[in-house]
């Protein structure tokens, strides 16, 4: 599975700009569905049938990005962030747009780290005045992190795992079920990191029986970290609560019963901040039992994100596990 | 000047009957159908010459402003903020409070009775209070009722090099930009003009509105900020008075349809209407709502910029107004048979 999390996590995908990942995708699972569609927001939902329950799955293709706002006379570019960035992780950070075109962040004079904020930030594309910046970029395109996968062995650093990681998993178990025992939708959604846009509108659409976001989570396994009792190479985690949505008891029971009938190490997870596609999934209509499996994830939101890779091939594991529960 | 008209009368989020009957005055002989729904937004239906991909043309009628929540024994009455405003604007600005429109003053404590520790801080809205020269809470409470309505007074005039001032530009020059259009005839397609409630208090009416419609596409009016004043670095400028229609890439509640926006782009270049690119990522439209309402709705944003919104008194171009007229007419002109894919290009 690395070859395919390092093709998905070096695409270029911020908020509102999956395409590129979203062909990925679909090259990827074509042979596999029986059938695929893009909605009007740009989420690609794919079908594999089954006689049982309508479970949709998601897993969010959308990455963290700078938007162009002003460039100025002497071709430097001023930015602000979509989805969750701290400025303080940019500082010498390489960027790159959706053409190519690749640029540093640099910053003005500060008298101390705390004055720093987005408005002190911007980034130099080797241009010397504002006509030559305009020839490559325009107000309104996107930046993402500038990073390449690295396989460390049982580790990878990543840009973006947040959460093509998530897309592998499905993919990889997409692949991997044959005949499935419930009725399967495998949705790769838009617009996670600005608010989970992309799962509230498929989801609508879908009207599943049951939900279940795959996404990343974070740790508390390094040095002088924020309590959280997750830990990489532990197994992937059921996810009993986080900002946007309390898991269903029921859901919940078929995780963990899903885990332990077959063997699969897992985490009880409860992130005290943040959110998943199923925060919007589980209050769609007339509400949906949903939850969410996570892979464990260190420095998410910066461009060097790490996980165990075990924790991938547990996931996947799991999440099939999971599918194979009869559901009523 | 129908946006005099417009920017004078009240209508704070909540609180829109004055303003929308007077824009149903306005459009009714010109469209097919007229009905409020229940949150109280007007929804007219333009016919055209056939039935094309189901649009609508969004614009709230909302301004903020301010609601009455107490009676002092001394007949001053106390007051809370509908929607986002700086407690520093308030002090000593001409309001109208209620139906029956009774005027007021916002008092607050006068400089000469400040303790020199108290002139340095701002006065903040819990120490303000309305002075409606009533001489007891008896007397107050005859004409002012607890939950009335309280917007600015605010003379509108056209001032400067083809400028207008006024209140509540935000958003009544959306409403006169689709008052404009809906009065002008032939269009290839029908759609629906929707002119919503409660923008200000979180884009409350458009949801309701589009969840009824279920449209295809949904383009979106506002005015928006003009931040092109001295204090204000050229890049926290987000939009400049007098360079016509400002589009959205993406705001804090959506990140609009890149082949919509497109659309609206070449429509400009090609009908030399001058435009802009909004240069600022926050703050939310109705347009947020509408996007993702059911299964998704492609959905755009066209903007005046006005500077000093959410003020007593702010400041547009009425060129500016013209060319978003010119663009929205262009854009129904144009409007592609089969609506818009989700495949949008750059």
């Amino acid at each position: 599975m690395k070859e395919l999390i390092k093709e998905l996590t070096e695409a270029y995908g911020p908020s509102g700009r999956e395409e590129t990942v979203r062909k990925v995708i679909e090259d990827k699972i074509k042979p596999m569905v029986d059938k695929m569609e893009v909605d009007s927001l740009g989420n690609l939902i794919a079908r594999k049938k089954g006689p049982g329950k309508r479970v949709m799955l998601a897993a969010h293709m959308d990455e963290l990005g700078l938007m162009v706002t002003y460039i100025d006379k002497n071709g430097f570019l001023r930015f602000s962030n979509v989805g969750g960035i701290s400025p303080h992780i940019l500082l010498g950070e390489r960027v790159v747009f959706a053409n190519g075109a690749v640029g540093t962040i640099g910053c003005e004079k500060i008298e101390s780290m705390k004055d720093l904020n987005f408005q002190k930030l911007y980034i130099d594309i080797g241009a010397s005045e504002q006509k030559e910046a305009e020839d490559q970029v325009k107000i309104g395109d996107i930046a993402v992190y500038q990073r390449g996968f690295q396989d460390l062995g049982r580790r990878i650093i990543s840009k973006s795992l947040d959460d093509r990681v998530g897309c592998a998993v499905l993919i990889q178990a997409l692949k991997e079920i044959e005949s499935p025992v419930n009725d399967l939708f495998f949705v790769f959604t838009v617009q996670e990191e600005v608010g989970v846009r992309g799962a509230r509108t498929s989801a609508y659409r879908i009207k599943p029986d049951y939900g279940l976001a795959v996404d990343v989570t974070r740790t508390g396994d390094t040095p002088e970290s924020e309590t959280m009792a997750v830990a990489l190479g532990k197994g992937p985690t059921v996810k009993v609560k986080d900002t946007l949505i309390i898991t269903h008891p029921k859901v919940k029971k078929i995780m963990v019963d899903a885990a332990e009938r077959t063997g699969i190490p897992y985490q009880l997870e409860v992130l005290e901040r943040g959110g998943t596609d199923s925060g919007a999934i589980h209050l769609s209509r007339e509400g949906v039992p949903s939850g969410v499996m996570s892979i464990p994830c260190r420095y998410i939101h910066t461009p060097s994100e790490m996980v165990d890779y075990d924790d991938v091939l547990n996931g996947v594991k799991l999440l099939k596990s999971i599918l194979e529960t009869p559901l009523d | 000047m129908l946006l005099k008209t417009l920017s004078e009368s009240s209508g704070v989020s909540g609180g829109e009957q004055e303003i929308r009957n007077i824009i149903r005055q306005q459009v009714s002989p010109h469209v097919e159908e007229a009905e409020t729904d229940v949150l109280g937004n007007l929804i007219v239906r333009k016919k055209g010459e056939k039935e094309g991909p189901t649009l609508m043309i969004v614009t709230h009628m909302d301004e903020v402003g301010m609601i009455v929540v107490g009676f002092e024994k001394s007949g001053l009455i106390k007051f809370s903020k509908v929607g986002g405003i700086d407690d520093r604007v308030l002090v000593s600005k001409v309001v109208q409070i209620g139906p029956q429109k009774i005027p007021g003053v916002i008092g607050a404590k006068a400089i000469h009775l400040q303790k020199p520790e108290e002139r340095k801080k701002s006065i903040k809205i819990d120490d303000m209070y309305i002075d409606i020269g009533a001489g007891s809470r008896e007397e107050a409470e005859k004409k002012v009722k607890l939950g009335d309505y309280i917007s600015f007074i605010t003379r509108f005039e056209e001032i400067g090099d083809h400028c207008a001032k006024g209140k509540a530009l935000d958003n009544r020059v959306g409403c006169a930009v689709l008052i404009e259009i809906l009065k002008k005839q032939n269009y290839p397609y029908s759609f629906y003009g929707v002119f919503t409630v409660q923008e200000e208090v979180g884009m409350r009416g458009a949801g309701a509105a589009a969840y009824r419609i279920k449209p295809d596409l949904a383009l979106v009016v506002e005015g928006t900020t003009a931040a092109d004043v001295v204090e204000v670095k050229k890049e926290g400028h987000v939009t400049t008075l007098g360079k016509g229609p400002a589009l959205t890439i993406m705001d804090a509640s959506v990140i609009t349809h890149r082949g919509m926006v497109q659309f609206l782009k070449k429509l400009a270049e090609q009908n030399g209407i001058p435009y802009q690119i909004r240069r600022f990522t926050g703050a939310g439209t109705d347009a947020g709502r509408i996007a993702l309402t059911r299964e998704g709705v492609p959905s755009a944003v066209v903007s005046v910029p006005c500077r000093y919104i959410h003020n007593p008194a702010g400041i547009l171009n009425l060129k500016d107004m013209e060319n978003t007229v010119k663009l929205v007419d262009a854009f129904l002109k144009n409007l592609p048979e089969g609506g818009f894919n989700n495949e949008g290009t750059d």
